[in-house]
């Protein structure tokens, strides 16, 4: 929501907002709210706090595999109150939870900065294009994020393996003797996420740059400036708002990806997402799982809160 | 400003062959008739019959295209309410969370989502003996939940990018809630709510993780099998698949741009 549409919202509100008609229908009026409300308080909010609860609990050879937090008998008449907080010791102990944390923060840092790099020539050419290149260029760019996520990861394997199209080519052409061992690294995630997080990197940062002047850029030029002053001085921070943005929504998915590091990382590609699958379906680990994804949550509530600030401020996605 | 020109369009270029090289590297392989991809054994549809032949794959992928039928329609209503009360209500109380609980899910892990709901699922069970079991339901709803908050911000800026002069004007004239929203504000942002259903669609349809975690034994969809092909190395079986897939979304979007193209040049045309 931009500033001129809370304005407007302030505005109206004292004199006749079209929909403040509801209000003296206030059923109608609630009852619209309270839908979309209730939907995602039981099934985006309440989650959470089951979760955080089985955090607290221990895994038992039991339907559903954990123990109650809260046990009574009313024959007996006793209530018991059974908080666990072995789960979050035990990943405060083991050194594979805590490097865990660290590489996937890592590997999304490194490739959130990559997906900058590659994405921001293209925002530029986009925002100077016109009328139909404009069109064409922005609808190369959204074509492959309606295609599946999945597959896309898939396509680099082949291109990525062993004796993979890269491989071949360049064996052919004489530059390598060997085969270079890219399927199973860290280099093949960082290509993988920056290669399917592209778009959301693009479209905030081209929203920012449409907006900025390019007639500050002649003026710059015409003062001396050399193209990589004007740029750092000029065109990165006016583009500030989308490059904040398009971080953060490449830097929050990322940390947490599963299919990326299950498909093209190596056994020693450590990332959260991954363990947590683990935890889940190899371990049947439930309450372990869960302790995982309350520690991942916190690791990621600044983040998450940063997005709506500048989503708030600029519009971006 | 040439030099720089120049800089521009050979980083962008390479951006763009970033983008589709592996794409097309994908589909010139669905049509190989060797099995190994770096042998080039001819031009071939032999993949395409073994696709069309592979019960499995056709039956995920009906029971895929089924949940997401049922997820984009009812993430089009959930959202399209949301997106309006948010732009269109004014200020009330607790329009902070609901804004934040719309937000939230866009950039939410999908293995924390998948894991929470699950959790939910189990935990609602075996309180209230519903849901009894886990299979379609679930994944419709799991799906939902995620799916209208992307419907809701499409809604969202489609609606407060718009003039509400139609809206104030049919209120002036009497118009009663309901009829104004169904009569005026609906068809115009026809548009949004099209491209949020079209979207939800592939997001469902393209869900992996989530779709693991809240489904029952029996209930495999496409991306649960593509992804346990896969896991084992490349299948020309699932570059055919791949290729039909990216070919439908191609024809899709060029349709929508060609169509956005015609009503802009109708639009721009001066009435006689």
């Amino acid at each position: 929501m931009s500033t001129s549409k809370i304005a407007w919202i302030n505005d109206s509100y004292g004199k006749m907002t079209k929909y403040n008609f509801f209000s003296r229908v206030n059923w109608g009026r609630f009852s619209v709210v309270s839908v979309p409300y209730l939907w995602l308080a039981i099934f985006f909010f309440i989650p959470f706090v089951v979760v955080f609860k089985i955090s607290l609990s221990e895994a038992a050879i039991a339907v559903p595999p954990y123990t109650p937090i809260l046990d009574w008998n009313l024959e007996e008449a006793y209530v018991t109150l059974k908080l666990s907080l072995s789960n979050y010791l035990f990943l405060l102990e083991d050194d594979f939870y805590l490097s865990a944390y660290l590489s996937s923060i890592k590997v999304a840092a490194i490739s959130t900065f990559f997906t900058l790099l590659v994405a921001f020539p293209i925002a530029y050419l986009m925002a100077r294009s016109e009328g139909s290149m404009r069109a064409l260029l922005l609808a190369l760019v959204i074509l492959p994020f309606w295609t599946s996520f999945l597959l896309r990861v898939y396509a680099w394997m082949g291109l990525l393996k062993k004796n993979g199209l890269i491989n071949e080519t360049l064996m052919s052409m004489g530059l390598i003797d060997q085969p270079l061992i890219m399927m199973q690294t860290d280099f093949a995630v960082y290509i993988g996420i920056v290669y399917t997080y592209l778009p959301f990197m693009v479209l905030p940062l081209y929203s920012a740059l449409e907006k900025m002047d390019m007639t500050l850029l002649e003026a710059a030029e015409d003062l001396g400036a050399r193209p990589y002053q004007s740029f750092f001085l000029i065109t990165l921070p006016l583009a500030m708002p989308g490059v904040i943005a398009g971080c953060l929504l490449v830097f929050i998915p990322a940390v947490g990806e599963f299919v990326i590091p299950a498909l093209l990382g190596g056994s020693d590609t450590l990332m959260i997402g991954r363990v947590l699958w683990d935890e889940f379906f190899l371990n049947r680990d439930w309450p372990m799982a869960s302790a995982v994804a309350v520690v991942m949550l916190i690791i990621l509530v600044l983040p998450i809160m940063l997005i709506r600030n500048s989503q708030g401020k600029e519009g971006a996605v | 400003m040439k030099r720089r020109s120049l800089f521009l369009n050979t980083s962008a270029g390479l951006g763009f062959l970033f983008l589709y090289a592996p794409i097309i590297a994908l589909i010139v392989y669905s049509f190989n008739a060797s099995k190994l991809v770096t042998v080039w054994g001819g031009w071939s549809l032999k993949w395409y019959v073994e696709l069309f032949n592979n019960e499995q794959i056709i039956d995920a992928a009906l029971l895929s295209f089924e949940i997401a039928f049922i997820t984009a329609t009812l993430a089009v209503v959930l959202g399209t309410m949301a997106g309006f009360v948010l732009s269109r209500f004014g200020p009330f109380r607790g329009k902070m969370i609901l804004s934040g609980w719309i937000s939230a899910p866009l950039v939410m892990p999908e293995v924390i989502t998948g894991l929470s709901l699950l959790l939910l699922f189990v935990a609602m069970e075996s309180a209230f003996g519903w849901p009894a079991g886990r299979g379609t339901g679930t994944i419709i709803i799991a799906h939902t939940t995620f799916c209208m908050a992307y419907v809701a911000v499409i809604v969202q800026a489609r609606l407060s990018s718009m003039d509400e002069s139609l809206e104030e004007a049919a209120m002036d004239l009497g118009a009663k809630p309901s009829s104004l929203f169904f009569l005026v504000t609906l068809p115009l942002i026809s548009p949004a709510i099209i491209s949020g259903w079209l979207l939800s669609f592939t997001l469902s349809l393209d869900d992996l993780v989530i779709a693991s975690f809240v489904s029952g034994p029996g209930n495999s969809t496409l991306p649960m099998v593509i992804f346990s092909k896969v896991r084992l190395g490349v299948t020309p079986e699932v570059n055919a698949l791949a290729t039909l897939m990216i070919l439908v979304v191609a024809l899709g979007v060029i349709g929508a741009m060609y169509q956005m193209r015609r009503q802009a040049r109708l639009l721009a045309q001066p009435d006689n």
